[in-house]
């Protein structure tokens, strides 16, 4: 792999830019690896990045039934923060934060992070107390949250509706400096030019459709091209873990349901921070190419179209517009929408199955983006040695029939109320 | 938006509708400990038909099951909920 650099370039550019190369093999899949990775997302492709470089691991294959973030990863809304208040959330989400500030010269690619801050807004005094316990509970253990006021807040978002008769009136908010955006391709692709370059097979249009079992034991996968044996498994696929699960006759804590997200027309720089409102579940920010991206709360009924309803997503935009009325000017050009893995507490699941040699990473519901990074170490972790991390040890998977969920908002095992 | 076929006011359209929870996972008053642990914290889930519980909340107010294709949408029954449907 030859390194990106401003050397590389400006000799390329005066060699007629004949120096690019593909930046990852396309390699017919081998009869068995060590260990294979369904889902060639964002943190499939983390997972096997860290297995080679941090656990030294050669024979890693990464199986993707389309493209390489293709899904989820390429249909978020690219937001990174770990502004969580339950210790196991917030301390997983930091790792993660953390690494995501080195990411690029990691990955010698350039991911885009940019951190500009992440701002919760309080609507209510309600809302305040909650945010300051949300503050201090991460302050305790030594993540960056600054509780703001209402001059505050205004002064970082000058366009947000300060009236007294808005129909959102904002107190205040919580601010994580550290939080921001990145550019959600260029980090699937970052992880897979390094995976790659350490030996991972990344095989994309191959999709699993079923288990290779002896009993309790997982041996390999079939695909639709052909059976591969393995040493170990690891799911790895967000929206479809229940499908896949269910592939291997288990039955998981997730329903699968569709979030939407959409983005404007570019615009001159008019939204400095990423600006979110958990009381209303709205979330707007403003990507590097000017245009605004943003999104709510899922369809929330089972689904897995990859499109979404215009229903949920109007709910949405008069949100958005109620806390920006400057965004009614704004003509929208693009929605998507995504499969998300809704756990029953609302935190994602990292570790092994009733199975052996099955592992399950998935009911990352509608956040999983920000945790690429540590996902993939904490997953890399638990497929190489067996056993979990001890960031990813409270999720495993049985702590629902021990009473051990981690439930955030405390609404209990309704997905559709998250 | 979806076109749900209420059985008792025909065709309404999706925003009339609240989704409860899907057929599998109604527990049974008499279940015993894992029983309920399943159906309250699992789910077939299945990327195809399931049957989900749905209520006519801007309408009749009727609960109803409704079958429906998770892909698709496509909607394949819609039948009113009576004491011979509970389990």
């Amino acid at each position: 792999m030859s390194r990106y650099s401003a050397f590389s370039l400006l000799r390329g550019a005066l060699t007629g830019d004949r120096h690019w190369q593909p930046a990852w093999r396309d390699p017919e899949p081998k009869s068995h690896y060590d260990i294979i990775i369904i889902g060639g997302g964002g943190h499939g492709l983390a997972t096997a990045y860290y297995l080679a470089k941090v656990h030294g691991l050669k024979n890693i294959a990464v199986l993707e039934k389309g493209w390489i973030g293709g899904g989820n990863t390429g249909r978020n809304t690219t937001i990174v923060r770990s502004n969580y208040r339950l210790e196991p959330l917030h301390n997983l989400f930091e790792f993660g934060l953390k690494l995501w500030h080195g990411l690029s010269d990691e990955l010698n690619y350039n991911v885009m992070f940019s951190p500009r801050g992440a701002m919760f807004l309080g609507h209510s005094d309600a809302d305040m107390v909650k945010l300051a316990e949300r503050g201090d509970a991460m302050r305790c253990d030594g993540i960056d949250a600054d509780l703001l006021t209402r001059d505050q807040v205004a002064k970082i978002e000058p366009l947000l509706d300060m009236s007294r008769d808005a129909r959102f009136p904002i107190q205040g908010g919580l601010i994580q400096r550290r939080g921001g955006t990145a550019r959600h391709d260029a980090v699937a692709w970052g992880y897979a030019r390094g995976a790659d370059s350490l030996g991972v097979d990344i095989i994309q249009k191959c999709e699993v459709t079923g288990f290779v079992r002896d009993g309790d034991f997982v041996l390999g996968v079939e695909t639709s091209r052909g059976r591969i044996g393995a040493g170990r498994v690891g799911i790895c696929v967000a929206g479809n873990s229940g499908h896949v699960a269910g592939l291997a006759g288990l039955k998981l804590p997730i329903e699968s349901q569709t979030l939407q997200a959409m983005v404007t027309e570019g615009v001159k720089p008019m939204i400095n921070s990423v600006i979110m409102s958990q009381s209303l579940h709205c979330y707007i920010s403003q990507s590097d190419k000017g245009g605004i991206v943003f999104g709510g709360d899922p369809d929330n009924w089972p689904s897995y179209a990859q499109r979404g309803n215009p229903m949920v997503m109007e709910g949405a935009v008069a949100q958005g517009l109620a806390l920006v009325p400057a965004l009614s000017r704004l003509r929208m050009v693009r929605t998507w929408s995504g499969v998300t893995d809704m756990s029953f507490d609302g935190a994602p699941i990292i570790g092994e199955t009733p199975l052996r040699n099955l592992f399950l990473n998935g009911g990352w519901c509608y956040g999983g983006f920000k945790a690429t990074p540590a996902s993939g170490y904490t997953y890399a972790h638990t497929l190489a040695t067996g056993k979990p991390h001890a960031l990813n040890a409270p999720f495993a998977l049985d702590r629902f029939e021990r009473g051990a969920t981690i439930d955030e908002t405390g609404s209990g095992p309704m997905p559709n109320s998250r | 938006m979806m076109q749900f076929p209420c059985p008792h006011c025909g065709p309404r359209a999706q925003s009339e509708f609240i989704y409860e929870r899907t057929l599998d996972s109604v527990v049974p008053l008499n279940a015993p400990p894992e029983e309920a642990m399943t159906k309250l914290f699992t789910r077939n889930n299945p990327r195809g038909v399931d049957d989900e519980i749905w209520r006519h909340t801007y309408g009749c107010r009727a609960w109803m099951v409704l079958t429906r294709h998770r892909v698709t949408n496509e909607i394949s029954g819609c039948r009113a909920i009576g004491p011979e449907a509970l389990p």
